[in-house]
């Protein structure tokens, strides 16, 4: 059984008098411990499709099994458990909390579920995996006191936290220096190969996109396969891809 | 929860100043309540105090009403309390403290080449001075039980006569005479004022109510001058006064009881009567209680028959008591609206600053939400932290207000009285400020759509 699998995935969004098609029958699957870049230009549906992965939002059609389970249609409570238990998020802003220690960002997510640890066990999950991100000697840094390379391995020790199968990253590199992108990147390869996770990296960077073993192109609401390389940089547009 | 609680004040402390200024409107509501509250308490406290040092406590009882061919004679027309009766009453009424019965007499009373006629001549005992709530005299000593058993000839003078005779000679140690009687004056009474019918209360001559009765009037209270009375005419009918003309023989204005009638309403006369029994209460909720007992002693010491009416008649204050601290009260119950409506206006406050801060930490929120916290997390996270500061604003408020009222207490000697239902209810009533005003913001934030809330600038 595939991690994710999504059959003729429908997105319309209803805007009072017209209605906008944004994704126009998707399917995909994804197999466990694959790594697999989302490439699209702006307005090509990827944000809503990568929305859709991450449970964050419902497609208006079609059928989305995440591990073994059909999400499309479970409620805002439900959703928000499998997100904690089943995806690390990890975005181009890094959205970490603001004067905030970077044990306390980690082991936010572990507020909302994980009623069985103590604060002792939060702590040495945190701790532990703040020393694999290489920021043992940083535990009590806030935001502000760290690199851009360093907050965005913050964010992947938090996304980490809950042991997800799968990391969905939204354009991981957008505010990062090519040197540091470089070292993020090389991040999730490591964890994709010797962790087994599966890893989304959404992007409409080829240089990223690279780094995956399969690319996945999305144009006009559809997944467009065998999309030329030279064509899919050309499309690189400058900035995030609003929604629809 | 004990996670929650913990978010909400990493939360608070991330903004410290805020959390503060916020607080502050919570703060001054809640110890303007308190203060008002215990300032309140205090002066109606003091208030009754003086009231009760008014008589609002003291019950009066009178003789009752003699009656003629249904002509009625007005209260104290017949002759039925006895010194006995007042200490009979003290004895066995648990809700009276002290009693002291009263002979009342009106003459002229001189010193050397002065002469007064005081509002009150006064026979009683010295309970009569704890009765009134004027054990504290100027100078000298109050005569004792001793006195009032031997009727000794010594008298305590209010201040009124001793500016009218002595002016400002000291009285104690002198004599004076009351129809021709000498007194020694034993002691000055403080100086009371007016009372609440703007009478002198300190146009008054205390002495035992012996030595009134048995040496000085020698009947029972009249309300003429008896002096000049005595001055004008031999004769103890003080009709000829009204009606020079006449004699007490031929013209009565009063019907004149016949015998049938005397026969049917016989009235004990006790030689040792008195005027009126002056009792006090402990307490003046305990006023109606002693009431009945002493109806209750009194009939049965008079042996009234069940179906008779009774022979006396009890006065109290209670209206007078009833009006003044109602006045308070209401007072009271005024400043604490006002400063509830500060309360109010501090937790409007909140809700601002809530919302500010909810618009703040969209992205926040946001976050939180995409890594697996349910909109009720959320709701929950933004309304502990509203309730947390009203909370903390509302313990700031007390030890405020406290100290506020022991401050008004040593700058201005205004009385005030700690109130606990006043911190109770400044409690109460932060914690629903923080429900009510942090739930808007809360719910609001809870409603955020996580996707926009991310992408939020």
């Amino acid at each position: 059984m595939n991690l994710i699998e999504i059959q003729d995935v429908y997105k319309t969004y209803d805007l009072g008098d017209v209605k906008v098609p944004v994704l126009k029958g998707v399917s995909l699957s994804i197999a466990r411990g694959e790594m697999v870049a989302l490439m699209g230009v702006s307005g090509s549906g990827k944000s809503t499709l990568m929305n859709i992965l991450g449970c964050l939002d419902r497609p208006t059609s079609g059928s989305h099994w995440l591990d073994g389970r059909e999400v499309s249609r479970i409620s805002v409570d439900q959703r928000a458990l499998v997100r904690n238990s089943k995806i690390g998020f990890v975005f181009q802003n890094f959205n970490l909390l603001p004067r905030t220690s970077a044990l306390g960002q980690v082991m936010m997510p572990l507020n909302y579920t994980a009623a069985e640890l103590s604060e002792q066990e939060c702590r040495q999950r945190a701790v532990k995996l703040l020393e694999r991100v290489g920021l043992g000697d940083r535990l009590e840094h806030e935001p502000s006191q760290l690199s851009g390379g360093q907050q965005q391995r913050v964010a992947i020790a938090r996304a980490l936290v809950n042991n997800p199968p799968l990391l969905l990253a939204d354009e991981p590199t957008g505010n990062l220096d090519s040197h540091t992108s470089q070292e993020v990147l090389t991040m999730f390869q490591k964890l994709n190969t010797e962790q087994g996770i599966t890893v989304i990296l959404v992007t409409h960077d080829a240089d990223v996109a690279r780094h995956a073993r399969r690319v996945i192109h999305i144009r006009d609401g559809v997944i467009e396969d065998g999309i030329p390389q030279a064509q899919a940089e050309d499309a690189s547009a400058p900035g995030g891809a609003p929604c629809g | 929860m004990s996670r929650t609680v913990a978010a909400a004040l990493v939360a608070l402390r991330r903004n410290l100043l805020r959390a503060t200024l916020t607080t502050l409107g919570i703060v001054i509501g809640v110890a303007a309540v308190i203060a008002m509250m215990e300032i309140g308490n205090g002066t109606s406290t003091a208030i009754q105090k003086t009231i009760a040092s008014m008589g609002a406590n003291t019950l009066l009882v009178m003789p009752g009403t003699a009656a003629t061919g249904g002509i009625s004679y007005g209260a104290g027309s017949i002759m039925t309390l006895t010194a006995a009766d007042a200490e009979a009453l003290a004895r066995d009424c648990p809700s009276l403290g002290v009693t002291c019965p009263m002979v009342r007499a009106r003459t002229q009373i001189v010193y050397q080449n002065k002469n007064w006629v005081p509002m009150q001549i006064c026979g009683t005992t010295p309970n009569f001075l704890t009765v009134r709530d004027w054990n504290n005299l100027d100078e000298g000593e109050p005569f004792t039980d001793q006195d009032v058993r031997s009727s000794t000839r010594c008298c305590l003078l209010g201040q009124t006569i001793v500016k009218e005779l002595f002016g400002h000679e000291s009285p104690v140690g002198k004599e004076i005479r009351v129809q021709n009687v000498a007194l020694k004056v034993v002691g000055v009474l403080a100086r009371k004022g007016a009372n609440m019918m703007g009478q002198d209360q300190d146009d008054i001559l205390l002495a035992p109510w012996t030595t009134i009765k048995y040496r000085i009037s020698g009947t029972s209270a009249t309300t003429t001058n008896q002096s000049a009375n005595s001055a004008i005419s031999t004769a103890v009918n003080t009709l000829n006064q009204i009606y020079p003309g006449g004699n007490s023989e031929t013209s009565n204005v009063y019907p004149v009881a016949s015998v049938s009638e005397t026969a049917d309403k016989p009235v004990n006369i006790f030689f040792a009567n008195v005027d009126q029994i002056l009792c006090a209460a402990n307490s003046q909720p305990e006023i109606p209680q002693a009431i009945n007992e002493v109806t209750q002693i009194l009939r049965e010491r008079h042996r009234t028959k069940p179906e008779a009416p009774d022979d006396f008649i009890i006065r109290n204050m209670t209206e007078i008591t009833n009006t003044l601290s109602s006045t308070t009260a209401n007072i009271t119950f005024l400043l604490v609206c006002v400063a509830m409506i500060s309360l109010v206006v501090g937790g409007v406050g909140i809700m601002n600053i809530m919302l500010v801060s909810v618009t703040e930490r969209t992205r926040e929120i946001g976050l939180r939400m995409a890594v697996g916290a349910r909109p009720r997390d959320i709701l929950w996270q933004f309304l502990i932290e509203a309730v947390l500061l009203c909370l903390v604003g509302g313990a700031i408020g007390i030890l405020c207000g406290r100290g506020c009222s022991s401050l008004v207490t040593k700058l201005w000697h205004c009385p005030t009285e700690p109130s606990v239902p006043a911190i109770i209810a400044a409690v109460v009533v932060s914690a629903t400020v923080g429900i009510v005003f942090g739930f808007y913001p809360a719910w609001k934030a809870s409603r955020l759509d996580p996707i926009d809330a991310l992408r939020y600038e």
